[in-house]
């Protein structure tokens, strides 16, 4: 039997997960991070009834380079799926371990046991708890393997718990982020950056610098510039001052355009990432087609936005190293990167995750903690860095803009018969540990002979630029073309979803184009292309939810538009149905989604990611766009970077599928792709004109329908 | 030196008059939720009340604040309907980072109280001064119909 996460193998003793404190609480530990995403109150829910304890007794500790397991990155929708996995599979060892000491110590069965809140009851009202066990060495628990692939499992009858996330009170009133921490004789700093993330400049102004109130000291290290100061409301003023007094210098970046011009027209390493030949029925090649479609979509740049800027303290420590607090999705990586950067061993470096605003991915989280650990470091002092509001729209990576092309034929009876799709995009990963190199914006400008590493896309089948680009439907020969572009305009790495939220848009705006051409009902041509019966369920049911069939005619100013995904092909499936209205602009007037992500372990942050998935994908789909000129990032504000309003929050009605006989599915990024593709369709609907390029704004529609009366049916 | 009532305590402090209100708060009453944002005043996630308008403390010069009440987030559980506003967002688990909320439980106050009955284009506007990138708006919508219930629920009580 395999084990059933991955963490397990990289921490393979219970004492890597479980301590048992003197004060007879349990200090529960893992690599997966409380991103605002709800993830420490589920693994807390699923480790606490594993154990048989109550949330009331335990500390969480997460992400912190001394004491927890490294469970990679707290991304990709795999925390439920990993760090779940590997905490129900330890507290299931634990429990069991525990429970044959706890019946021998009272001379009876294991089955005459019950377990409550850490404690064993015997069936003749004796007791023993985990901490007595122990501490009577009953039972030698903390070199007990955990990778085991036949461990004895017993079941214990137990109380369960629903845990409530403990931490929403004192990020509601108080001290709770990365923001709030102090360090004794603490400084502020502020990085000297410019409008693009390889701006430079042939001096620094540093008298200049030095005279502006609050700065108290200017520290260079080659292009990284820090100020420094006690009074961060006097540097943060300084620090905008400062930015209008250097020339700086932008680097040579393509024009902008559209994505779905700007992107084909780059250098690209092109590739066949997959070819299917798909059921050889007669007469199925590409010249058969009774219908064949070519159509082109896009969507462009967007920012990661957080609400809090990102955020970071260092202290140098007593060994010549130094310690950082982070808020970074991958502790460990950054600790290995901020100690290559600056020559020390990894024992040197600890690295301690403390909450950040959402980062939705790769932001300036990790930026911001190598700038204070090289300014603890190199200058020895105690510092916070916190980011401008600029720094993180124009310095930090953006998610990368696809191009998706794709032509599909149909047969006479209305099935696809062949699906050719090409992707042109970046490396939608460049986080710290991905590819040779350091993946730090100060290290790139502090030490001179590091650049960024040559990029790397994430393979198939998880794929970067190509998530998602296979399509869900049996669509006969498949091929999945990638053009790979190394270079961009503007600085990308990870955002929630990578590539799936262009690809899925793009497929199924193309299935409805599709259904359109051949007079079919979307709903009905999608089931006519799904085998898998919990894909066919959530479409089935979001119809239903939706009064789908009632929907009237395209044309009216209001739109239906439906879309289906099942996220990286292997993990949550989710069907949305959006309703919108189009007048000058697209109104989102109720949005229907099923999901089924398997057994539901919390259903209340299930639901909470849902709803949050849905609204960005609202924001990104109808509003994002990063702007840029030859004098760099131009949305560098909230001004001229809108985003979702809650004027324009629709109405949602969520629907999820529990099936406990199901694996338990990563599902924070499920209802992106198919959100884009719902609304595309909608509008479509609402306007009778298909706009193939995002964002939906005023713009993007006026421009699809000047092209609409140009078009040539095919 | 500056005066003013911060939550519940009378402060006197020396300041730079023509500082933020922010960082004020933030670094001499030992106030964190008040959260920096933008500094321009378009996030909203630095909301205070001044003498019971809502404000970003982020655009508002320190010298503003003399003789004003100053209320914010971490002085919530104090004031009575800033406690029933807190709890329904806590019952109604209205966020997912948190950070944009500290400001918008303010702001809510301030509204209910002084328009208990607003409706939900009145709601909706006044929370347009916030940005919230989790996607946490229904969420929080339903927080504030709640709180609202609540509130004219023990209005009603003797």
């Amino acid at each position: 039997m395999p084990i059933p996460s991955p963490s397990l193998s990289t921490a393979p003793l219970a004492k890597h997960w479980l301590r048992l404190s003197p004060e007879g609480m349990f200090e529960l530990r893992s690599g997966k991070v409380e991103l605002g995403q709800g993830i420490a109150a589920a693994l807390t829910q699923i480790a606490c009834n594993a154990l048989g304890i109550k949330s009331t007794q335990i500390i969480w500790v997460a992400g912190d380079t001394r004491h927890s397991p490294d469970e990679g990155f707290t991304a990709g929708s795999q925390s439920i799926e990993v760090g779940g996995q590997a905490w129900q599979r330890v507290g299931d060892i634990l429990r069991s371990h525990f429970a044959l000491a706890a019946a021998e110590s009272m001379s009876c069965q294991v089955s005459d046991l019950i377990l409550r809140a850490g404690a064993f009851h015997g069936p003749s009202g004796q007791q023993r708890s985990y901490h007595q066990l122990a501490q009577e060495n009953k039972v030698a628990w903390e070199d007990l393997r955990v990778d085991a692939e036949e461990p004895v499992l017993l079941t214990i009858p137990t109380e369960s718990e629903t845990v409530t996330r403990s931490d929403l009170w004192r990020k509601f009133t108080g001290d709770g982020f990365i923001h709030d921490r102090r360090l004794p004789d603490m400084w502020h700093a502020r990085i000297l950056r410019g409008p693009h993330p390889f701006s430079s400049a042939t001096e620094w102004p540093v008298a200049q610098l030095e005279k502006l109130k609050g700065v108290e000291r200017v520290l260079i290290q080659n292009a990284f510039v820090a100020l420094i100061g006690r009074d961060e409301g006097a540097l943060s003023k300084a620090h905008a001052q400062a930015r209008q007094l250097v020339n700086w210098i932008v680097p040579k970046i393509p024009a902008q355009q559209p994505a779905h011009v700007l992107l084909p027209s780059m250098d690209k390493k092109s590739s066949i990432a997959l070819h299917e030949a798909g059921q050889a029925t007669p007469g199925n090649g590409p010249g058969k087609d009774r219908h064949r479609l070519h159509r082109q979509y896009s969507r462009p740049y967007i920012a990661h936005a957080s609400i809090g800027p990102s955020c970071a303290l260092a202290s140098p420590t007593d060994d010549g190293g130094v310690q950082v607090w982070s808020h970074s999705q991958g502790v460990f990586n950054l600790r290995d990167q901020v100690a290559q950067a600056l020559k020390l061993s990894k024992q040197q470096v600890q690295v301690i995750h403390e909450p950040g605003a959402g980062c939705y991915g790769h932001n300036g989280a990790d930026d911001v903690a190598f700038d204070a650990a090289l300014i603890a470091h190199t200058w020895g002092l105690n510092v916070r860095v916190q980011w401008s509001r600029e720094d993180e729209l124009t310095v930090s990576p953006m998610g990368a803009a696809s191009s998706v092309d794709i032509q599909a034929g149909l047969s006479a009876d209305g099935h696809i018969q062949n699906w050719h799709v090409q992707v042109w995009s970046h490396a939608h990963v460049n986080r710290p540990g991905w590819g040779n190199g350091l993946q730090l914006l100060g290290a790139w400008q502090a030490l001179p002979d590091e650049n960024p590493p040559e990029p790397k896309d994430m393979p198939l089948p998880a794929g970067g630029g190509l998530r998602n680009a296979v399509p869900a439907y049996e669509v006969g020969e498949l091929t999945v073309e990638h053009h790979f572009l190394e270079s961009s305009p503007v600085r990308v790495s990870a955002l929630r979803s990578l590539g799936a939220h262009a690809n899925v848009f793009a497929i199924e705006c193309l299935m409805d184009e599709l259904s359109e051409v051949s007079d079919q009902d979307p709903v009905a041509f999608r089931l006519k292309h799904l085998a898998d019966p919990r894909a066919r369920h959530v479409v089935q049911k979001v119809a239903e939810m939706s009064n789908w069939h009632a929907r009237g005619n395209a044309g009216s100013g209001i739109g239906y538009g439906m879309a289906y995904g099942r996220y990286k092909n292997k993990a949550g499936y989710c069907a949305l149905v959006a309703k919108v209205e189009v007048s000058e602009r697209v109104k989102v007037l109720k949005v229907w989604a099923c999901v089924d992500a398997g057994k539901v372990v919390h259903l209340d942050g299930l639901r909470n990611q849902i709803e949050g998935g849905i609204l960005q994908a609202i924001s990104w789909s109808l509003h994002e766009s990063v702007q840029w000129s030859d004098q760099g990032i131009g949305s560098n504000v909230w001004e001229n970077y809108p985003i979702l309003s809650f004027l324009d929050v629709p109405e949602l009605d969520i629907h999820v599928v529990n099936d406990p006989s199901n694996p338990s599915l990563g599902s924070g990024e499920v209802v992106t792709g198919p959100c884009a593709g719902a609304l595309g369709n909608a509008v479509a609907h609402a306007l009778g004109i298909r706009a193939r390029h995002l964002p939906l704004t005023p713009e993007n529609l006026m421009l699809a329908m000047d092209q609409s009366h140009d078009q040539v049916p095919s | 030196m500056i005066h003013l009532q911060h939550n519940q305590s009378n402060i006197s402090l020396s300041a730079d008059p023509q500082g933020d209100l922010l960082h004020f708060l933030r670094d001499k009453c030992a106030d964190a939720s008040v959260r920096f944002g933008c500094g321009s005043g378009h996030c909203g996630a630095c909301t205070v009340l001044i003498d019971g308008q809502a404000q970003n403390a982020c655009s508002t010069p320190v010298w503003s604040g003399e003789g004003r009440h100053i209320q914010t987030a971490q002085g919530l559980p104090e004031d009575k309907v800033g406690r029933v506003v807190l709890a329904a967002f806590v019952e109604e688990q209205a966020a997912q980072c948190g950070y944009c909320i500290s400001g918008i439980l303010v702001r809510i106050t301030g509204l209910l109280k002084q328009h208990l009955d607003a409706d939900e284009a009145q709601i909706k506007e006044t929370l347009s001064r916030h940005l919230c990138r989790c996607g946490a708006h229904a969420r929080i919508l339903r927080a504030v119909r709640l709180a609202q219930k609540n509130l004219q629920h023990a209005n009603t009580l003797p």
